[in-house]
């Protein structure tokens, strides 16, 4: 199926919308090689303010740009954009409901050999946390093409959480992107896989290796975790009886307590749970660290054993 | 067209244009309207509205280029309240302009007023920004001032910092970016005022020299005795003339100013006044 880099699409997205838009101004904190905000700064220089490193500046003068009427992308790392700057987050743009959207590439741990420092594995639990903030981890490019898109056109602040390395394609033939919409990716029975990011390639993968064993498992692509689909998630606990969630994320605050929430409110069923645990990671290649820490097909698949065990 | 704030002829873009005298008679009567508040309240912070509040009556009743019948007009000078604790006397001033009724003043603190303790962007008109944690205003004007240019707009934007407020990091990081980006269309004024909540900023973490610190950075500095009112329309009319950087007004004041016992008082930083002291206030507010 190939794969594709979510920070690159997001680059020539952010081009394409600039074209369209001249509201639309593009801020980074000196990686803008790196989330690919360079492009759009190559085309469009008069739109483009290099913050240099000075992210919590960044994100406060995107808050002013946007109470002057600009539609505000603002990029770094997410770890900087989300960890460091919470604060600013919080007052200058969640409190008063501005138009700024955080674009942050390098979420979880397959970032990689620049370890912890560069792996944000908290981000989403405290982007979710964040009252009027829109919360996005497009599981590939096409996706990510989307949701940059929706985010452009939507009111309000949104968190968009991208990968450092490239991510396989789980939409070859294209996707039909629904802001706070899970998207169905396959059909099935006994159990169900909601993932978002880069492990609903994985979570695809363990349908499979399930389907071998007579396992009729559905899997649920939450790409959107706030607002939440909730009428998604109760219908699959309904109809399948079983869940299992998988995310590149510690396991406080993410989409496993988004979904367990629901789930215990609203349609207690067995639920398991693929993340970080509680504890930082290494360095290493993404793959080692992913396989190392647990976020692989075959552990989603023997969580989805576990979970129907206890139906 | 610039703003034509000057000694001798107000601006004709400012409504109100009060004369000198006028200022002051206004600065007194806002203060009071801060210790009514403040004593109603039962809690805030007079001794930073009381040392911020002759500048902030100059920038309202004279320089400013706004409309309170308008608080959105796109082309309006944006005023930037990064301490945010000050919020009590622009409060009281966008009462007596006219953003809202001078009655609302008594509901400040109170459940479901429109008046927070600390400013909220969306929930007052003629307030801009939601601060009260420090360090992030300057950044927001920067947005702003950086808005205008795209837009060419002529619009000015002036942000109030407190001297403690310095303190903070992201102060800094604003100020390189200011210079860096050439914003001669922003104005950044420090109330020094010299304390804060646990003290003398001397003691505390020392800023001297301030004025160095910022022509360091690369900021027009002018300092001023910040109740002089001919000295704070100057710098203000000095600081449009300024091109190529921004301007820093570095405001000596007085914590307290305008009452005695809250004068260079520590305990006035973040104490509501007794009813009695109040009273006592109030009479000496005249």
């Amino acid at each position: 199926m190939g794969a594709a880099s979510t920070r690159e699409i997001y680059g020539k997205t952010l081009v394409e919308l600039g074209r369209q838009n001249r509201d639309i101004v593009v801020l980074d904190a000196d990686l803008s090689t790196s989330t690919m905000t360079s492009l759009f700064a190559r085309e469009f220089p008069e739109r483009f303010v290099d913050c240099g490193l000075q992210e919590q500046n960044m994100v406060a003068i995107a808050a002013g740009l946007a109470a002057s009427g600009k539609i505000v992308f603002a990029s770094t790392f997410a770890v900087f954009a989300i960890c460091r700057c919470f604060d600013q987050l919080r007052l200058c743009i969640s409190q008063p409901n501005l138009n700024v959207k955080i674009v942050a590439t390098h979420g979880g741990i397959s970032v990689g050999e620049d370890g912890i420092s560069h792996q944000a594995i908290e981000d989403l639990a405290l982007s979710c946390a964040l009252p009027s903030f829109m919360v996005i981890v497009p599981a590939d490019a096409i996706e990510t093409a989307q949701a940059v898109r929706a985010a452009a056109d939507t009111y309000g602040p949104f968190y968009i959480r991208l990968s450092r390395s490239k991510t396989p394609i789980v939409y070859p033939e294209g996707c039909d992107f629904k802001l706070g919409k899970a998207a169905t990716m396959r059909q099935g029975r006994d159990a169900t896989i909601m993932a978002t990011g880069i492990m609903v390639d994985k979570a695809l993968e363990a349908a499979d290796i399930l389907a071998k064993q007579d396992i009729d498992c559905r899997v649920i692509n939450i790409h959107t975790l706030k607002p939440l689909d909730e009428a998604a998630i109760v219908k699959a606990a309904s109809e399948t009886g079983a869940i299992v969630v998988a995310e590149e994320h510690l396991t406080q605050g993410g989409l496993g307590s988004r979904v367990a929430q629901i789930v215990t409110a609203q349609k207690p069923v067995p639920t398991e749970f693929v993340n970080l645990d509680d504890k930082y990671a290494m360095s290493g290649k993404a793959d080692e660290l992913l396989e190392r820490y647990g976020l692989t097909a075959r552990h989603i698949a023997d969580s989805v054993k576990s979970a129907i065990k206890r139906k | 067209m610039p703003n034509k704030a000057s000694l001798d002829n107000p601006s004709p873009f400012n409504q109100f244009s009060l004369s000198t005298p006028e200022l002051r008679e206004m600065a007194k009567k806002l203060r009071r309207h801060v210790i009514t508040m403040i004593a109603q309240a039962g809690s805030g912070h007079p001794g930073g509205s009381l040392s911020a509040a002759d500048i902030i009556t100059a920038l309202y009743f004279r320089v400013l280029r706004h409309d309170p019948k308008d608080p959105q007009w796109p082309e309006r000078d944006r005023f930037i309240l990064s301490k945010g604790h000050a919020a009590p006397i622009l409060y009281a001033t966008l009462a007596e302009t006219g953003y809202l009724p001078v009655a609302e003043l008594e509901t400040l603190r109170k459940m479901d007023s429109r008046l927070q303790g600390h400013t909220d962007r969306g929930l007052t008109p003629g307030v801009e920004m939601s601060a009260g944690s420090l360090g992030m205003g300057l950044s927001f004007a920067i947005g702003i001032a950086l808005a205008a240019r795209l837009d060419s707009r002529t619009y000015r934007t002036y942000a109030l910092l407190s001297d403690g407020e310095c303190q903070e990091g992201q102060t800094w990081e604003a100020a390189l970016a200011a210079t860096q980006f050439k914003l001669d269309n922003l104005t950044a004024m420090v109330d020094c005022n010299g304390i804060q909540l646990s003290g003398r900023t001397c003691d505390i973490m020392s800023l001297e020299p301030l004025i160095q610190k910022w022509q360091a950075f690369g900021w027009h500095v002018i300092e001023i005795d910040g109740h002089d009112f001919d000295q704070i329309l100057g710098a203000f009319l000095e600081s449009e003339k300024t091109k190529g950087r921004p301007t820093v007004i570095t405001a000596r004041t007085i914590k307290g100013k305008g009452v005695s016992f809250m004068e260079n008082n520590v305990a006035f930083h973040g104490k509501a006044p007794t009813p009695e002291e109040a009273e006592r206030a109030l009479k000496e507010l005249g």
